[in-house]
């Protein structure tokens, strides 16, 4: 047991520094996985979609409780989800052009497909407001409601959440900050909106063709 | 995969293939400003050297004087410490409801504290260890050490992981406020329905619970995602996934886990909120609901919950057992595989909390079977950690005694886990003492023993100055003798027939004595914690200088300056060996290149590690700390009225814009 090598030892330097690399001529950002913020958006996308899948285990668990399905209440209209659900797949293609415009840094295709995009957005969002009121149901009114009504309002949020991140990046990449690093950002808020696409096709059958066949 | 350099050439730097991808910024075929060459007038550290490159580096990586630049501030030192400091003052309170508690049932029949207050006491008690002490002692730990310890100048997202801070801060301050004027919850940690629910408990309780579950999930799976992405792409050049330091591992698996059990509860009280709130029916069983669903969602969280709070503390043991024994661990890959079946199985088990509520036969088998199960991933790393200090050359300083201490009460804890993972014997003792006997052997013994141990391991790293190594003794004598004299008894009344949460008892019950017994040992215990703070607080003043190594540790973070400066490193340094300064005793191999007047970092690829961008990170700003605001008034607002969640989001969505908006003249502007 060496004490002796243990007593602090304050007048103790910082090792002297032996340079075997150079990072000078790195790039100072890059696209996709290589970002720190594709992980990050990632990683946020897992644990929104275990939300997700938490409030569909909720939704199937009291289907398996109540037995009958829907409660006291026709299944929702079908048209204006279906509707939206149409729409969004098509936002998926202007989706792919603004990833590769960004990455080829391209800004007036840019800007357009980020209009395109925050115009999708936006007519999606109208459409769901029709489709709240096609539901037949109230939260209030049986746990059935209550769980349609969750469903849909957790995808609503992440419409919103990112309708309002691409609103945001169109008119920054309409100023002078346009331009390097921010079309690495064009790529990731498009791989967001790929995760609000895709976290939809399941509630979409679970809302409104599941309680057909039940 | 970059070859294994042999014991004879530790020091032996590869070639810079190896170190660096050399890869284009832009996706081929397109040209882009990624690849531009940097301003050439722009000052980089291939330039200067010594005091003045530790001077202007300090300088372009400080904190601002002044209230809104402690505000503002994206230090990850700084925030961690925070973090840390907060944690631990919520493990104060939580000790002193714990002392209230054990006052009143020191005695049979004590009238000091009636029922109501009782039910708040192990209430906050509970709610406060397990949600604003438990996990956030972890991740702050990992905002303070992981960037240090993987060689870089800062948490990934670091306005994320500042803006996590403030929100947990505000939750935690919401619930005891709410507790000092008289609405603290009263339900329990878990706040069961239908107790919980709009019927049986009308008033705001509930709802001071609910949320603050909200702000503390908030602001742990920020953090979590902040030390992923920190541990994934951050690492310094050459640090390939085996040689990923097994703290940085612990809270990596740690983040993991966060990420996927605390949506659960999130999913729990946010629905028990919409219940209680906007009259939705989802454990409501007159309309369809079900009770019992909360308990599922609830324990597919809380059993995670145990290992969030417990592999943390796996990384501080591993971490002190390591340089105490002055040798590499033993069984390396064995530790990290643990690790991951830990953290795994930890989600398997969520049903043996639920054995006495009928349950399938087949089901109940299948859990009692996978909770044994996870003994195995521990029981490996006990192993691993003894294997390591048998074969090494140990030095008893008092981090390495709370570490035994942790050995000793986890394994009695484990024990006892075991007992009660047996569905006959769980029917038995169901909500007695003997639980509360358990769970506090497994939660103390294996978070707050081997957290003792890590802050009198690191805290020279914290403040440039070493603790009183005879307190420290004397803390570890009081604690462990404390600890035992307070909870062993607790099997015994349990195993008598005490139930748990009860506010008194009469005295021909007989549980007198032995309850006598667990108040004086858990004022010991409490005495313990005085002493250390004593201890802490002379120390941070008048401690011995500690010197950068003062243990000669072997990772990374020794090799800044104590406490560290601003940015860290100087230069990032290269890795070539599990523990980089005991492979490098007289210079520390670095890369150079990065800019001194910008908040530059190396980016690094996944698994091999290797240098790939010099990327830019925030700059600091207020706009965290006013969209934590904002956020606060959002989640206390909505709880007297849905509209909050309508005038609470313009701020709210202000604020963030605030936040991700570029500033002119930053690096990544020009
Ligand atoms: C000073 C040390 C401590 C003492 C003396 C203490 C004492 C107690 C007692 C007497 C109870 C049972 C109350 C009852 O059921 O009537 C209790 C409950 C509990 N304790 Fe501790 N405790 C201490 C530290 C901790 C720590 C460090 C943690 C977690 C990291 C913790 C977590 C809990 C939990 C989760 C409960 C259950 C609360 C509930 O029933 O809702 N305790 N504690
Ligand atoms: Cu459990």
């Amino acid at each position: 047991m060496t004490k002796a090598s243990f007593q602090p030892q304050d007048s103790e330097e910082l090792l002297p520094h032996r340079i075997v690399l150079n990072v000078r001529s790195m790039p100072s950002y890059a696209y996709g996985h290589r970002s720190p913020i594709w992980w990050g958006t990632v990683a946020f996308a897992a644990a929104e979609g275990m939300g997700f899948a938490m409030a569909i285990g909720v939704y199937f668990y009291l289907v398996f409780i109540n037995g009958n399905w829907p409660l006291s209440a026709p299944p929702p209209d079908l048209f204006w989800p279906s509707l939206f659900t149409v729409v969004l797949l098509v936002s998926a293609w202007p989706n792919a052009r603004a990833k590769r415009d960004g990455e080829q840094e391209n800004l007036s295709a840019t800007r357009r497909n980020l209009v395109i995009m925050s115009l999708a957005g936006i007519v999606l969002l109208v459409i769901r407001i029709m489709e709240f009121n096609g539901l037949h149901v109230r939260w209030d009114q049986n746990a059935y409601g209550s769980a349609v009504w969750l469903l849909l309002g957790l995808h609503t949020l992440h419409l919103l959440t990112d309708l309002g991140d691409t609103v945001v990046l169109t008119v920054l990449m309409f100023t002078r900050h346009g331009h390097g690093k921010r079309f690495s950002d064009v790529g990731d808020n498009a791989f967001y909106w790929y995760f609000v696409v895709a976290s939809w096709l399941p509630i979409y059958l679970i809302l409104y063709w599941f309680p057909r066949w039940w | 995969m970059t070859k294994a350099i042999t014991p004879h050439e530790l020091d032996a730097v590869p070639e810079v293939t190896r170190l660096a991808t050399g890869e284009r910024g832009g996706v081929s075929g397109a040209r882009s400003e990624a690849d531009y060459s940097p301003d050439p007038k722009e000052l980089r550290d291939d330039q200067v050297d010594g005091p003045e490159l530790t001077a202007r580096l300090a300088k372009t990586w400080g904190t601002q004087k002044g209230l809104i630049g402690a505000l503002s501030t994206v230090d990850h030192k700084v925030i961690g410490r925070r973090y840390i400091i907060t944690a631990l003052f919520f493990l104060f309170l939580g000790g002193l409801s714990a002392v209230a508690m054990r006052l009143q049932l020191a005695r049979p029949e004590s009238s000091l504290i009636g029922p109501d207050l009782y039910n708040q006491l192990f209430t906050m008690h509970g709610t406060t260890m397990m949600f604003l002490f438990g996990v956030p002692i972890g991740e702050a730990f990992a905002v303070y050490l992981v960037p240090l310890m993987v060689g870089t100048r800062n948490i990934a997202f670091p306005r994320l992981n500042a803006f996590s801070y403030y929100v947990y801060l505000f939750g935690g301050l919401m619930i005891w406020l709410a507790f000092m004027l008289n609405i603290g919850p009263d339900v329990g940690w878990f706040a069961y329905v239908p107790l919980s629910g709009p019927e049986f408990s009308p008033g705001k309780r509930a709802d001071i619970w609910a949320q603050m579950i909200t702000f503390t999930e908030v602001a742990g799976i920020s953090v979590a995602i902040s030390v992923i992405v920190t541990v994934f792409k951050l690492r310094a050049p050459g640090m390939t996934l085996d040689r990923i330091p097994l703290f940085v591992w612990a809270e990596l698996i740690n983040s993991f886990v966060i990420i996927f059990a605390m949506p659960a509860v999130v999913t729990a009280s946010a629905l028990l909120l919409m219940d209680r709130l906007v009259g939705t029916h989802i454990f409501n069983p007159a309309e369809g609901g079900d009770a019992l669903l909360y308990q599922h969602l609830f324990w597919f969280f809380g059993h995670p919950e145990v290992y969030i709070i417990f592999l943390p503390a796996t990384g501080w043991v591993s971490a002190i057992v390591v340089t105490f024994a002055r040798r590499q661990a033993f069984g390396y890959i064995a530790l990290v595989l643990s690790l991951i079946a830990t953290g795994f199985l930890s989600f398997g088990l969520w049903v043996h909390h639920m054995f006495t509520t009928g349950l399938p036969q087949l089901g109940a088998s299948f859990f009692t079977a996978s909770s044994m199960l996870i003994a195995i991933p521990n029981g490996i790393q006990i192993f691993c950690w003894i294997a390591t200090l048998w074969d090494g050359r140990p030095v008893f300083r008092t981090p390495l005694l709370f570490v035994i201490g942790f050995f000793f009460i986890f394994v009695a804890g484990g024990l006892s886990g075991i007992m009660l993972a047996s569905v006959p014997l769980d029917a038995q003792v169901h909500d007695t003492f003997f639980v509360v006997a358990h769970f506090h052997y497994v939660l103390i013994g294996g978070n707050v023993f081997p957290l003792i141990g890590a802050i009198y391991y690191w805290f020279p790293k914290f403040t440039g100055r070493m603790m009183n190594e005879r307190l420290g003794k004397w803390h570890f004598g009081l604690a462990f003798i404390g600890f035992n004299v307070a909870f062993f008894p607790m099997h015994i009344t349990g195993l008598m027939g005490m139930p748990r949460r009860v506010y008194t008892y009469l005295p021909e019950m007989g549980w007198g004595n032995l309850n006598m017994i667990s108040t004086i040992g858990a004022a010991v215990f409490f005495g313990s914690f005085l002493l250390f703070l004593y201890n802490i607080v002379t120390s941070a003043r008048r401690g011995p200088l500690a010197g950068p190594n003062p243990w000669n540790a072997g990772t990374l973070e020794w090799a800044s300056a104590s406490p560290p400066m601003p940015q860290n490193f100087d230069r990032i340094p290269i890795v070539t060996n599990r523990e980089p300064l005991w492979a490098h005793r007289d210079s520390l191999p670095v890369a150079a290149g990065l800019s001194v007047e910008n908040r530059e970092q190396i980016v690094s690829t996944v698994t091999a590690g290797r240098a790939d961008l010099r990327e830019s990170t925030p700059e600091p700003s207020i706009w965290p700390f006013l969209s934590a605001v904002a956020i606060t008034i959002l989640f206390v607002g909505s709880m007297f009225t849905p509209w909050a969640l309508v005038w609470g989001t313009p701020p709210l969505a202000l604020a963030l814009i605030g936040w991700f908006w570029p500033k002119a003249g930053t690096e990544d502007e020009r």
